[in-house]
């Protein structure tokens, strides 16, 4: 080996600590952007590494590449509001997908013939892996941005069409396992991959994307990691294996935060709504209310139900909306007389409860209501009119 | 490939799976929605294969231009993931007091 390999081979190294030291640092709020930090790091010392390391032929096409995908990446990551994070880190993961396969099928045209029996079926997983990521990521983005009904899409028969379509796709892995001499069988598991990833994320609404996509991200790391196999890159394995596992038992703790189980979201879609698809109105109408409306509807409900959602975070709106149930529940045991004194004190003399149902982090709390306490509702600034 | 290289390969794959098992067994929800960006931007490493598709063989230009399309691909993924990331992070900074009684809540 010469030295620059064992450079490389250190850096890979250096790279692969710093993945995990970052996932570590990503599980707890303090320590979370110092893990970013470390993330950025080991990706760039990789990169570094890779290009001193291994014999480069021309320079032309990686400066090229490098230089328009930071541009088009950071325009992506300045540009977009923060209500359509959502979408966009979809749309990254798709790149990053079509990077994997698109690596596969380089070195299908490369390679192909002198592979071991291993090394092909590295290859096949990775080029299905990553176009099926592809394309999934890119309908959840679609979904998630409004460009593809949100709510699930069925039809008649689908099952079996997923099915025949997952087949195909298997079934031409193999054979190309087998005769890697034809080329056809290749392109057309790609293609099946690429229709799968559509098939597979369709039936599933906008509203279990983020579980859908970190799966979909749990693929892509482990379509990476397969290209480590071929390319016989521990780094790849590494950081591709770490993402692969992290981002499935990650998809497994979302599912949990919901009450809901995995193959609920995944396939809870299928069957069931098809019986009722006819007298479904999911949708409703949005009416928007003026604040002293707000107040009063809220003063005069029996149940209030709060159904936290993305726009509520990206609002920084947490504190707010807890108070908000505090003082609801604060009426609602103790009266207005106690909703009053915890007003006036700044203490909450009711224990707030929180308990979740159904679907989504719901909290429900209930308000026997009367009248007075619209005003403090409203905004804590204004004078108790009611009272 | 050679049988050695291929057990080593796949020590380094399962303890790789362990790790990442072990690390994420326990994120509060909070963390959630970052961590999926974060790891998002590191499946981007992709990009290592990418750029030795594209510089690193010899007399494919087809396999260069593939190269090229995987390295502005992979490399939208890691800028774009780690920015969105960052500006993901950047809003619990200013809180930090606040922010974490909010975590063990939601975690329980």
């Amino acid at each position: 080996m010469s030295l620059t390999s064992y450079f490389m081979e250190a850096t890979y190294l250096i790279a692969s600590i710093l993945f995990i030291l970052a996932l570590k640092g990503m599980s707890h709020p303090e320590t979370a952007r110092r893990g970013m930090f470390m993330a950025e790091a080991g990706m760039l010392a990789a990169i570094v590494g890779t290009l001193v390391g291994t014999e480069i032929v021309t320079w032309v096409w990686i400066i090229a590449g490098l230089t328009l995908g930071s541009a088009i990446g950071a325009w992506m990551a300045v540009s977009v509001p923060m209500t359509a994070m959502p979408q966009r880190t979809a749309l990254s993961h798709a790149f990053g997908a079509l990077a994997a396969a698109l690596v596969g099928v380089g070195e299908f045209l490369v390679h192909a013939q002198e592979m071991t029996v291993v090394t092909r079926g590295a290859l096949g997983f990775e080029v299905m892996l990553g176009a099926l990521t592809t394309t999934g990521s890119l309908i959840a983005a679609g979904k998630l941005q409004g460009f593809i009904a949100g709510k699930p899409i069925q039809f008649r028969g689908q099952n079996a069409v997923n099915l025949a379509v997952a087949l195909a796709m298997i079934g031409c892995f193999v054979y190309f396992w087998i005769h890697p001499e034809n080329v056809a069988v290749f392109y057309t598991m790609l293609g099946m991959a690429f229709v799968f990833g559509i098939m597979l994320v369709i039936p599933i609404g906008s509203a279990d994307m983020p579980v859908v996509m970190s799966l979909l991200n749990s693929y892509a790391g482990l379509a990476a990691a397969a290209t480590g196999f071929v390319l016989q890159n521990n780094v790849l394995i590494i950081a591709g294996t770490l993402d692969g596992f992290s981002g499935f038992i990650l998809s497994v703790l979302m599912c949990k935060a919901m009450n809901r189980s995995i193959t609920n979201v995944l396939f809870g879609g299928f069957g069931s709504v098809i019986a009722e698809a006819g007298s479904a109105t999911a949708g409703g109408v949005m009416r928007e209310i003026s604040l002293d409306d707000a107040a009063m509807q809220l003063a005069f409900a029996n149940r209030v139900v709060f159904v936290p959602g993305y726009g509520l975070a990206t609002a920084q709106a947490q504190h707010a909306c807890r108070e908000l149930g505090e003082l609801l529940e604060c009426a609602a045991c103790g009266g207005q007389r106690s909703l009053l004194r915890a007003l006036r004190d700044g203490t909450d003399q009711s224990r707030v409860s929180f308990y979740r149902c159904g679907r989504g982090h719901r909290r429900q709390r209930r308000s026997k209501s009367r009248c007075a306490r619209q005003s403090q509702v409203t905004d804590r600034g204004h004078a108790d009119s009611g009272s | 490939m050679n049988p050695a290289v291929l057990i080593a390969s796949v020590y380094v794959f399962a303890l790789a799976a362990f790790l990442g098992y072990q690390v994420i067994s326990r994120v509060p929800p909070l963390l959630h929605t970052p961590l999926m960006s974060a790891t998002n931007a590191i499946s981007g490493i992709s990009l290592i294969g990418s750029l030795v598709l594209a510089g690193a063989m010899k007399n494919q230009p087809s396999a260069h231009i593939l190269g090229f399309v995987a390295v502005t691909a992979a490399t939208i993924n890691v800028v774009g993931g780690f920015g969105i990331t960052d500006r993901m992070l950047k809003m619990f900074g200013k809180r930090k007091a606040e922010a974490k009684p909010d975590a063990k809540e939601a975690a329980k």
